[in-house]
């Protein structure tokens, strides 16, 4: 399998008033196109930092990050701003959908910075919704939903550009076990059927178990490694 | 205008504050509407267009007497068809706070002058030949319940009689209506027959205040105007003659310079939105810093997250101001009832004036919380720090 992602002596350092905090140092990594990676460990590790790097919502201190072949690190905001909007999916743990819009307008915010048409737009929308089994939620707002269907929804805008990479953030942290399987197991087949390369921080080993490979992360820097 | 719709929604965020924000800006403006049509009309200049109706008073002030030896010279330039005379009266009905107006006149000449009024042949007949008699338009009628055979004391504020008394009596000899709604929406005022009055004054007698000529033809008003004007050039009765509409509009001009009063009320009345707005705007924004975030998460630059917030301001204005505009309409069509008919009228320029203050409006409430969105780190922001 081909390297998707490359990262090589990251680093990434905050100041805080006068503290300075190294959340990450030094760190190598790899993660194969079409792989699902858990990353986990406890709070204060630095997964969500490396999580951040890796979707470029956030550029280290020092090292080089490649993506598909791209030196994000090196990227302006607004470059940076649309390489995502063209190369990642994010899922999030509170869902993060805008409460005035309904589900479809959601998934289409993403397709609002492409040059498609109203009908593709349309189009797109309802095969993300139908993907992960929201067909008939489609005009509904987050607030009639319930957590698992507004985190589908969540799930469907970040799939909808066809993005190269999916980064999820504690995707199952809000939900209850079956509804967090449900969640997971749909993941898993964005991975396998549809050959989604994902990254996902968790704290839940069992939601580590859906991944092909879990990373454990400890003081901001790699400690072991499992292969699913 | 794909991006509408988003911009749209995000208005509804809050909608009993979206409701309370868009009833102060159609109160803004359609106050802007009105106090600008009205200052449009003030500052325009004389306008003799369709005017069959001219007023000549003294140059000096219309408070000064003109003589009626000036009649015949006025009644001789072509083109004039009636000539009346009418000296405001100044009389107090019983209390102070009955106070309307009334003009001492010459009967026929008047009801010549004004044949918007309605006067039956024989009430006309009576007004001419009763010295004491007067006429009563029907609004004021039905206010006070004025009706023919009444007598009414008035006390005049500006004209002693002979005898040293104030107190005047007129006998109700008619009822004149107006010929359709808006001259009907004047008849508020009392005629009085200018023969008791003229004889009985102490002082001014075979004078009046100003002259009302009517015109053959609205076209040659202003030559008829500057015609009577220069007839009386360098006399000791020079006189100032103008449509009657801009004669109308003086004595309210006289409040003020109207542009200046109508400039520091909407500096005002716009300062506080400007506050309001702004507020509103900058909590809008503060609340939906994570939705920000999501945006800049999904990859929109720094430059659409910045136009989202001012393209809020820029609808939430555009709505607020048209609404209120399209209510000032309205509201000007009052105005202009209450000033005798003055066209007081939400004028193109109006409109264009009301445009670039909802631009400069919008941009002054969106730009700080649009900077604000346009500043935020997605990594804090989705942080909650």
């Amino acid at each position: 399998m081909t390297t998707l992602v490359s990262i090589r002596g990251v680093a990434k350092r905050y100041t805080r008033g006068k503290q300075t905090v190294d959340v990450l140092q030094a760190l190598d990594l790899d993660i194969a196109s079409g792989d699902f990676l858990a990353l986990m460990g406890p709070s204060g590790s630095g997964k969500t930092t490396l999580l951040n790097l890796i979707g470029g919502l956030d550029k280290p201190s020092a090292g080089e990050i490649i993506v598909d072949g791209k030196r994000i690190d090196q990227l302006s905001s607004g470059q940076l701003a649309k390489w995502r909007a063209r190369h990642v999916g994010f899922v999030f743990q509170f869902y993060n959908l805008l409460p005035v819009l309904s589900a479809e307008a959601n998934v289409e915010l993403p397709l609002l910075l492409t040059s498609l048409n109203k009908a593709q737009r349309k189009k797109n929308v309802a095969a993300a919704l139908a993907v992960v089994g929201l067909s008939d939620r489609a005009t509904h707002k987050p607030s009639e939903l319930s957590g698992g269907q507004q985190q589908r929804v969540a799930i469907a805008r970040a799939l909808v550009a066809d993005p190269t990479l999916l980064v999820c953030d504690e995707p199952t942290g809000d939900l209850d076990r079956k509804t967090a399987d449900e969640i997971l197991t749909l993941l898993q087949a964005l991975n396998r059927n549809h050959g989604k390369t994902i990254v996902m921080v968790t704290h839940d080993a069992k939601a580590a178990e859906y991944a092909s490979h879990r990373l454990d992360m400890d003081k901001g820097a790699l400690v072991s490694g499992v292969v699913a | 205008m794909k991006f509408l719709p988003l911009v749209w929604a995000n208005l509804f965020h809050k909608k009993t504050r979206l409701i309370l924000t868009l009833l102060s800006l159609i109160a803004a403006f359609m106050l802007f509407g009105l106090l600008q049509a009205v200052s449009v009309l003030f500052s325009s200049g004389a306008d003799f267009v369709g005017a069959n109706r001219l007023i000549t008073q003294a140059k000096v002030s219309f408070t000064q007497p003109l003589p009626l030896a000036l009649l015949p010279r006025i009644e001789s330039i072509p083109g004039v068809a009636r000539v009346a005379w009418s000296q405001f009266f100044g009389g107090i009905y019983i209390d102070e706070r009955n106070f309307f107006a009334q003009f001492a006149v010459d009967p026929e000449r008047l009801l010549d002058a004004y044949p918007e009024w309605i006067l039956p042949a024989e009430q006309r007949v009576a007004f001419t030949r009763t010295r004491t008699g007067a006429i009563v338009g029907r609004k004021l009628a039905e206010q006070y319940g004025f009706k023919i055979g009444d007598k009414i004391p008035l006390k005049s504020f500006i004209f002693t009689r002979k005898d040293g008394s104030r107190a005047w009596e007129w006998d109700v000899v008619g009822i004149f209506d107006g010929k359709d709604a808006d001259w009907s929406g004047r008849s508020n005022l009392m005629y009085l027959n200018f023969g008791q009055f003229d004889e009985a004054r102490q002082f001014g007698q075979g004078s009046a205040g100003v002259y009302i000529v009517r015109v053959d033809n609205p076209d040659d008003s202003e030559r008829i105007a500057k015609a009577i004007d220069s007839q009386f050039e360098n006399s000791p009765d020079e006189t100032k003659t103008q449509t009657e509409r801009d004669w109308n509009l003086s004595f309210v001009r006289q409040i003020g310079d109207i542009g200046l009063i109508v400039t520091g009320i909407l500096g005002a009345v716009f300062f506080t939105i400007l506050l309001v707005i702004g507020n509103t705007m900058s909590q809008a924004v503060r609340e939906r810093i994570p939705e920000f975030a999501v945006l800049k998460t999904l990859g929109f630059s720094d430059g659409q997250v910045t136009g989202l917030v001012l393209a809020e301001a820029f609808v939430l204005c555009f709505v607020g101001a048209a609404l209120g505009m399209v209510l000032a309409i309205g509201a000007a069509k009052g105005v202009s009832g209450a000033l005798n008919g003055a066209p007081v009228s939400v004028l193109p320029i109006v409109w264009a004036q009301a445009f670039v203050t909802m631009l400069v409006l919008a941009f002054a409430v969106g730009i700080f919380p649009a900077l604000r969105a346009r500043r935020l780190q997605i990594v804090d922001a989705l942080a909650g720090r």
